[in-house]
Protein backbone atom coordinates (compact mmCIF):
# COMPACT_ATOMS: atom_id res chain seq x y z
CA UNK A 1 0.00 0.00 0.00
CA UNK A 2 2.53 2.42 1.40
CA UNK A 3 4.93 1.38 -2.08
CA UNK A 4 1.95 2.42 -4.06
CA UNK A 5 1.92 5.81 -2.88
CA UNK A 6 5.51 6.37 -2.91
CA UNK A 7 5.63 4.92 -6.48
CA UNK A 8 2.52 7.22 -8.17
CA UNK A 9 3.82 10.18 -5.97
CA UNK A 10 7.38 9.66 -7.92
CA UNK A 11 5.61 9.48 -11.12
CA UNK A 12 3.98 12.60 -10.39
CA UNK A 13 6.85 14.70 -9.26
CA UNK A 14 8.79 13.46 -12.17
CA UNK A 15 5.50 14.35 -14.26
CA UNK A 16 5.74 18.10 -12.78
CA UNK A 17 9.42 18.66 -13.61
CA UNK A 18 9.26 17.99 -16.94
CA UNK A 19 6.15 19.69 -17.68
CA UNK A 20 7.75 23.07 -15.89
CA UNK A 21 10.70 22.11 -17.95
CA UNK A 22 9.04 22.43 -21.08
CA UNK A 23 7.38 25.35 -19.87
CA UNK A 24 11.07 27.05 -19.29
CA UNK A 25 11.97 26.15 -22.73
CA UNK A 26 9.04 27.06 -24.23
CA UNK A 27 9.41 30.67 -22.53
CA UNK A 28 13.35 30.43 -23.30
CA UNK A 29 12.16 30.39 -26.80
CA UNK A 30 9.98 32.16 -27.62
CA UNK A 31 9.62 35.22 -25.17
CA UNK A 32 11.06 38.62 -26.71
CA UNK A 33 13.44 40.19 -24.10
CA UNK A 34 15.72 38.94 -22.06
CA UNK A 35 13.83 40.25 -18.80
CA UNK A 36 11.09 38.18 -20.05
CA UNK A 37 13.36 35.28 -20.19
CA UNK A 38 15.12 35.94 -16.82
CA UNK A 39 11.22 35.42 -15.09
CA UNK A 40 10.02 32.67 -17.19
CA UNK A 41 13.46 30.60 -16.78
CA UNK A 42 14.09 31.63 -12.97
CA UNK A 43 9.86 30.65 -12.04
CA UNK A 44 9.62 27.70 -14.06
CA UNK A 45 13.09 26.16 -14.26
CA UNK A 46 13.10 26.36 -10.25
CA UNK A 47 10.13 24.77 -9.94
CA UNK A 48 11.22 21.82 -12.44
CA UNK A 49 14.68 21.23 -11.03
CA UNK A 50 13.23 21.06 -7.60
CA UNK A 51 10.10 18.46 -8.59
CA UNK A 52 13.03 16.34 -10.34
CA UNK A 53 15.45 16.38 -7.15
CA UNK A 54 12.46 15.62 -4.96
CA UNK A 55 11.30 12.39 -7.30
CA UNK A 56 14.38 11.35 -7.04
CA UNK A 57 15.03 11.66 -3.36
CA UNK A 58 12.27 10.17 -2.52
CA UNK A 59 12.93 7.09 -4.63
CA UNK A 60 16.44 7.19 -3.02
CA UNK A 61 14.94 5.94 0.58
CA UNK A 62 17.09 6.40 3.44
CA UNK A 63 20.14 6.17 2.32
CA UNK A 64 23.80 8.80 2.60
CA UNK A 65 22.97 9.76 -1.24
CA UNK A 66 19.34 11.37 -0.05
CA UNK A 67 21.30 13.46 1.77
CA UNK A 68 22.81 14.57 -1.29
CA UNK A 69 19.87 15.71 -3.27
CA UNK A 70 18.38 17.18 -0.47
CA UNK A 71 21.46 19.79 -0.15
CA UNK A 72 21.13 19.59 -4.09
CA UNK A 73 17.37 20.47 -3.96
CA UNK A 74 18.07 23.42 -2.09
CA UNK A 75 21.00 24.80 -3.46
CA UNK A 76 19.41 24.74 -6.65
CA UNK A 77 16.17 26.36 -5.13
CA UNK A 78 18.51 29.07 -3.76
CA UNK A 79 20.83 30.23 -6.21
CA UNK A 80 19.15 29.83 -9.28
CA UNK A 81 16.73 32.56 -9.20
CA UNK A 82 19.56 34.41 -7.47
CA UNK A 83 21.76 34.10 -10.21
CA UNK A 84 18.46 35.08 -12.91
CA UNK A 85 18.45 38.08 -10.53
CA UNK A 86 21.80 39.15 -11.19
CA UNK A 87 21.86 38.73 -14.98
CA UNK A 88 18.65 40.70 -15.19
CA UNK A 89 20.30 43.73 -13.09
CA UNK A 90 23.58 43.10 -15.50
CA UNK A 91 21.27 43.42 -18.42
CA UNK A 92 19.58 46.43 -16.87
CA UNK A 93 23.01 48.33 -15.83
CA UNK A 94 24.39 47.31 -19.05
CA UNK A 95 21.72 49.90 -20.78
CA UNK A 96 19.22 46.90 -22.28
CA UNK A 97 15.68 48.63 -22.58
CA UNK A 98 12.46 46.31 -21.59
CA UNK A 99 10.17 45.58 -24.25
CA UNK A 100 6.88 46.97 -24.33
CA UNK A 101 3.85 47.11 -25.77
CA UNK A 102 4.81 49.51 -28.48
CA UNK A 103 7.79 47.17 -29.81
CA UNK A 104 4.41 44.71 -30.41
CA UNK A 105 2.86 46.85 -32.62
CA UNK A 106 5.99 48.33 -34.22
CA UNK A 107 6.60 44.94 -35.15
CA UNK A 108 3.18 44.37 -36.49
CA UNK A 109 3.47 47.21 -38.36
CA UNK A 110 5.98 45.95 -40.56
CA UNK A 111 5.71 42.73 -39.93
CA UNK A 112 2.94 43.28 -43.20
CA UNK A 113 -0.11 41.82 -41.19
CA UNK A 114 -2.00 45.62 -41.02
CA UNK A 115 -1.88 45.18 -45.03
CA UNK B 1 6.04 -2.26 -7.86
CA UNK B 2 9.13 -2.94 -8.78
CA UNK B 3 12.75 -1.12 -8.68
CA UNK B 4 12.94 -1.59 -12.92
CA UNK B 5 9.97 0.02 -13.28
CA UNK B 6 11.08 3.13 -11.44
CA UNK B 7 14.51 3.09 -13.17
CA UNK B 8 13.02 3.04 -17.13
CA UNK B 9 10.87 6.20 -15.53
CA UNK B 10 14.23 8.07 -14.87
CA UNK B 11 15.66 7.12 -17.90
CA UNK B 12 13.30 8.05 -19.83
CA UNK B 13 12.73 11.50 -17.71
CA UNK B 14 16.21 11.87 -18.42
CA UNK B 15 16.03 11.86 -22.24
CA UNK B 16 13.42 14.15 -22.01
CA UNK B 17 15.69 16.84 -20.10
CA UNK B 18 18.62 16.06 -22.97
CA UNK B 19 15.87 16.97 -25.67
CA UNK B 20 14.72 20.08 -24.05
CA UNK B 21 18.47 21.18 -23.35
CA UNK B 22 19.36 20.58 -26.48
CA UNK B 23 16.11 22.93 -27.94
CA UNK B 24 17.42 25.90 -25.24
CA UNK B 25 20.65 25.37 -27.09
CA UNK B 26 19.42 27.30 -29.31
CA UNK B 27 18.82 30.44 -27.69
CA UNK B 28 22.77 30.15 -26.44
CA UNK B 29 23.75 30.40 -30.34
CA UNK B 30 21.41 33.36 -31.31
CA UNK B 31 20.87 35.21 -27.96
CA UNK B 32 21.31 38.93 -29.73
CA UNK B 33 22.87 40.23 -26.01
CA UNK B 34 25.45 38.93 -23.54
CA UNK B 35 22.87 38.19 -20.97
CA UNK B 36 20.47 36.04 -22.89
CA UNK B 37 23.30 33.89 -23.24
CA UNK B 38 24.76 33.65 -19.96
CA UNK B 39 20.83 32.86 -19.26
CA UNK B 40 20.50 30.02 -21.70
CA UNK B 41 23.93 28.97 -20.63
CA UNK B 42 22.44 28.95 -16.99
CA UNK B 43 19.39 27.03 -17.24
CA UNK B 44 21.14 24.49 -19.36
CA UNK B 45 23.70 24.28 -16.06
CA UNK B 46 20.58 23.35 -14.18
CA UNK B 47 19.42 20.78 -16.52
CA UNK B 48 23.09 18.81 -16.31
CA UNK B 49 22.54 18.71 -12.72
CA UNK B 50 19.25 17.22 -13.08
CA UNK B 51 20.19 14.90 -15.30
CA UNK B 52 22.92 13.77 -13.60
CA UNK B 53 20.84 12.83 -10.50
CA UNK B 54 18.15 11.25 -12.75
CA UNK B 55 21.06 9.06 -14.15
CA UNK B 56 22.49 8.28 -10.51
CA UNK B 57 19.41 6.92 -9.29
CA UNK B 58 18.75 5.10 -12.61
CA UNK B 59 22.27 3.75 -13.05
CA UNK B 60 23.00 2.96 -9.48
CA UNK B 61 25.70 5.47 -9.29
CA UNK B 62 25.45 7.26 -6.03
CA UNK B 63 29.08 9.64 -6.42
CA UNK B 64 27.24 10.86 -9.76
CA UNK B 65 25.80 13.09 -7.21
CA UNK B 66 28.87 14.50 -5.75
CA UNK B 67 29.38 15.46 -9.72
CA UNK B 68 26.09 17.21 -9.47
CA UNK B 69 26.71 19.51 -6.77
CA UNK B 70 30.05 20.39 -7.54
CA UNK B 71 28.52 21.65 -11.13
CA UNK B 72 25.70 23.58 -9.64
CA UNK B 73 28.32 25.41 -7.50
CA UNK B 74 30.49 26.15 -10.41
CA UNK B 75 27.53 27.18 -12.34
CA UNK B 76 26.16 29.30 -9.61
CA UNK B 77 29.61 30.94 -9.78
CA UNK B 78 30.07 31.42 -13.60
CA UNK B 79 26.85 33.20 -13.96
CA UNK B 80 27.39 35.59 -10.60
CA UNK B 81 31.22 35.70 -12.14
CA UNK B 82 29.90 37.12 -15.79
CA UNK B 83 27.46 39.26 -14.74
CA UNK B 84 29.74 41.23 -13.31
CA UNK B 85 32.48 41.26 -15.46
CA UNK B 86 30.31 42.46 -18.16
CA UNK B 87 29.06 45.43 -16.01
CA UNK B 88 32.22 46.70 -14.61
CA UNK B 89 34.39 45.74 -17.90
CA UNK B 90 32.32 45.80 -20.80
CA UNK B 91 31.58 42.12 -21.48
CA UNK B 92 34.09 38.72 -21.41
CA UNK B 93 33.47 37.63 -25.09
Amino acid sequence: MIETIRFWAIITLVGAGVFFTLVSAIGVIRLPDVYTRAHTASQTDTLGASFTLAAVALALGWQHATVYTVLLLFFVFVTNPTAAHAIARSASDVGIDPWTADDARDQDDTGGDSR
Amino acid sequence: MMPTDLSEIFLAAAAAFVVLAIVMFYRAVAGPTTQDRLLAVNVLGTNTVVILALLSVALEQPWYLDIALIYALLNFLMAIAISKFTVERGGVL
